[in-house]
């Protein structure tokens, strides 16, 4: 199987807080992959180290096999890889179309025909359709949240990355979300998906990454994963209450 | 009559002021940069022209052909080259850097073209009018005020109906989350301060049509800019044409008043409204 994403001995401090400690790790096209940890484990950082928004102290991100640890995110996002924010960060001034389409003008490159095809296709996806005129401002919780996966889905995505999507949704709202990931993942998109609501998670992936003070202490099948003596200690008593 | 006539002249005059303030309030609105240079770039522009006019032995408003789109390569390889390392959440360097550049452009138009005021001359434009009753309005400024409103409209296009104007708007309103959507910040920045002084070409060209300038001409026209802007409520186009009418017929009326007066009622004007409506008479709708 080919990798789509390699990062290569990555470390990053802030000061005295390493936030990634030699982190390495591959993923595979098509998998979907689950990242839990506790808060401040490093986890949401080392999405920064691979969209560009950080750069490393040290080590590579390679994607579809070239090294784009130089690259700027925007180049990265053009490249094929978009995120979600842990607290969505909508254009509040313009509408949710717009928001949107500037995904899919600029990160998937698309002429304004296709663009506006994409558009619709991804806020189909999402169940975002009937709020295309309104201001991101104005949207609700879960719309915000769906609207991060919209802007993510239309800058065309081979690895679609999501910073705890999931959080703060009524249990409805997770699995109609969960559905809607779920549907995504069909169209062989790679996913990363960083998440406390556990269950969530693992209703969709088939690896699962443990983070703790910027290093892995687990990875591997969800439920191996789970039971095993390591991520008990050092993590289960925090997930508990999430 | 003379009160409506110099009325009518003010609000003229105050489409000039509004393509001065165009391209000010364009570059705060996308990326919080206050140009202090913008008036001495306005200057810049007209003795382009003027060098133009005469090289070329054309008419001064024909050489907006060869000074916007000049000016708009120096505004993309300013931002590009200078400006955008300077650019962070404070927006005090970029600031510095545009004052120190407004001393050195004074200083070089010094040197080049000396002390000395010019003048563009736009032959029978000059003095061609046109009679309404009493009044006699010149095509000149009228020239100038329709040339203002097409320029705000045009922007206003811009902004709302374009890719490039969806582009500044995203990057305006979170400049690291566009990014994240593949807008290189660099380079948008670039663009709008390509655009900026594309408008300020239009402004200078006229501004050296109009009134007779010299080296030293820029800061009052970066003040009388600002004072649009800010009149007309910050990241409004509309209200800074409606900024400039205010500021151009207090002038007007100062003027009749006492000829020492022209500015000082502009001015005076200006600090009343800041007083009384700190965020302009049309601030951008908050969301
Ligand atoms: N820009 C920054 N500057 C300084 N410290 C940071 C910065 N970003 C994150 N941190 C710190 O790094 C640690 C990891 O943060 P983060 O990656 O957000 O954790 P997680 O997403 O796993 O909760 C935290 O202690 C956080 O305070
Ligand atoms: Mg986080």
């Amino acid at each position: 199987m080919s990798n789509i994403l390699t990062c290569d001995a990555l470390s990053k401090s802030f000061g005295s807080v390493v936030v990634a400690d030699s982190i390495s790790f591959s993923i595979e096209k098509g998998e979907a992959v689950g990242i839990i940890g506790p808060n401040g484990a490093g986890k949401t950082s080392l999405f920064n180290l691979i969209t560009g928004t950080l750069q490393p102290t040290s080590g590579q991100v390679h994607f579809k096999a070239q090294d784009i640890t130089p690259k700027n995110s925007a180049t990265r996002c053009r490249a094929g890889i978009a995120r979600s924010f842990q607290i969505p960060q909508p254009f509040a001034g313009m509408s949710v179309y717009e928001n949107v389409l500037v995904a899919a003008t600029h990160g998937a490159s698309l002429k304004p025909q296709q663009a506006q095809a994409t558009c619709i296709d991804a806020l189909e996806q999402t169940g975002l359709l009937a709020r295309v005129n309104d201001l991101a401002g104005s949207l609700t919780l879960l719309e915000r949240k769906r609207l991060e996966l919209t802007r993510a889905l239309a800058s065309n995505p081979s690895l679609l990355l999501l910073d705890e999507i999931a959080g703060g949704l009524t249990d409805k709202e997770c699995q109609s979300l969960i559905e809607t990931i779920q549907s995504i993942r069909a169209t062989g998109v790679t996913i990363v998906w960083i998440e406390h609501v556990v269950h969530a998670l693992l209703a969709v992936v088939e690896r699962l990454i443990v983070l703790d003070f910027g290093k892995i202490i687990a990875d591997g099948e969800p439920n191996t994963v789970i039971n095993s003596q390591v991520v008990r200690e050092n993590y289960m008593g925090i997930a508990a209450d999430a | 009559m003379v009160w409506v006539n110099s009325i009518l002249q003010g609000v003229l005059l105050g489409g000039l002021y509004a393509l001065f303030a165009a391209g000010l309030s364009l570059i705060f609105g996308i990326m919080r940069l206050v140009n202090i240079a913008h008036g001495d770039l306005i200057v810049l522009a007209a003795f382009l022209g003027l060098v133009v006019t005469s090289s070329l032995d054309i008419h001064p408003l024909a050489s907006l052909v060869v000074v916007v789109p000049a000016m708009a390569l120096l505004g993309y390889l300013l931002q590009y080259l200078l400006l955008n390392r300077t650019m962070s959440d404070d927006i005090l360097p970029p600031l510095l850097v545009t004052f120190g550049l407004s001393v050195i452009l004074q200083n070089v138009m010094l040197e080049t073209f000396s002390a000395d005021p010019q003048k563009m001359n736009t032959g029978a434009l000059d003095t061609a009018s046109i009679t309404v009753g009493a009044l006699h309005i010149g095509v000149l400024p009228l020239l100038m005020f329709a040339v203002a409103i097409a320029v705000i409209a045009g922007l206003q296009w811009l902004f709302y109906h374009t890719a490039i104007g969806r582009a500044f708007r995203a990057t305006s309103d979170n400049a690291d989350i566009a990014q994240l959507m593949g807008l290189n910040k660099k380079h948008v920045f670039s663009l709008a301060m390509a655009l900026s002084l594309a408008v300020v070409a239009i402004a200078g060209i006229f501004l050296g049509t109009k009134t007779s300038f010299d080296p030293s001409s820029g800061p009052a026209r970066l003040i009388f800019g600002f004072e649009a802007v800010i009149i007309g409520g910050l990241g409004n186009l509309w209200g800074t044409l409606f900024g400039g009418i205010i500021l151009g017929v207090a002038q007007g009326i100062g003027a009749q008043i006492h000829p020492g007066l022209q500015q000082l009622a502009g001015h005076l004007v200006f600090l009343i409204l800041l007083a009384i409506r700190p965020n302009g008479l049309f601030p951008r709708v908050a969301h």
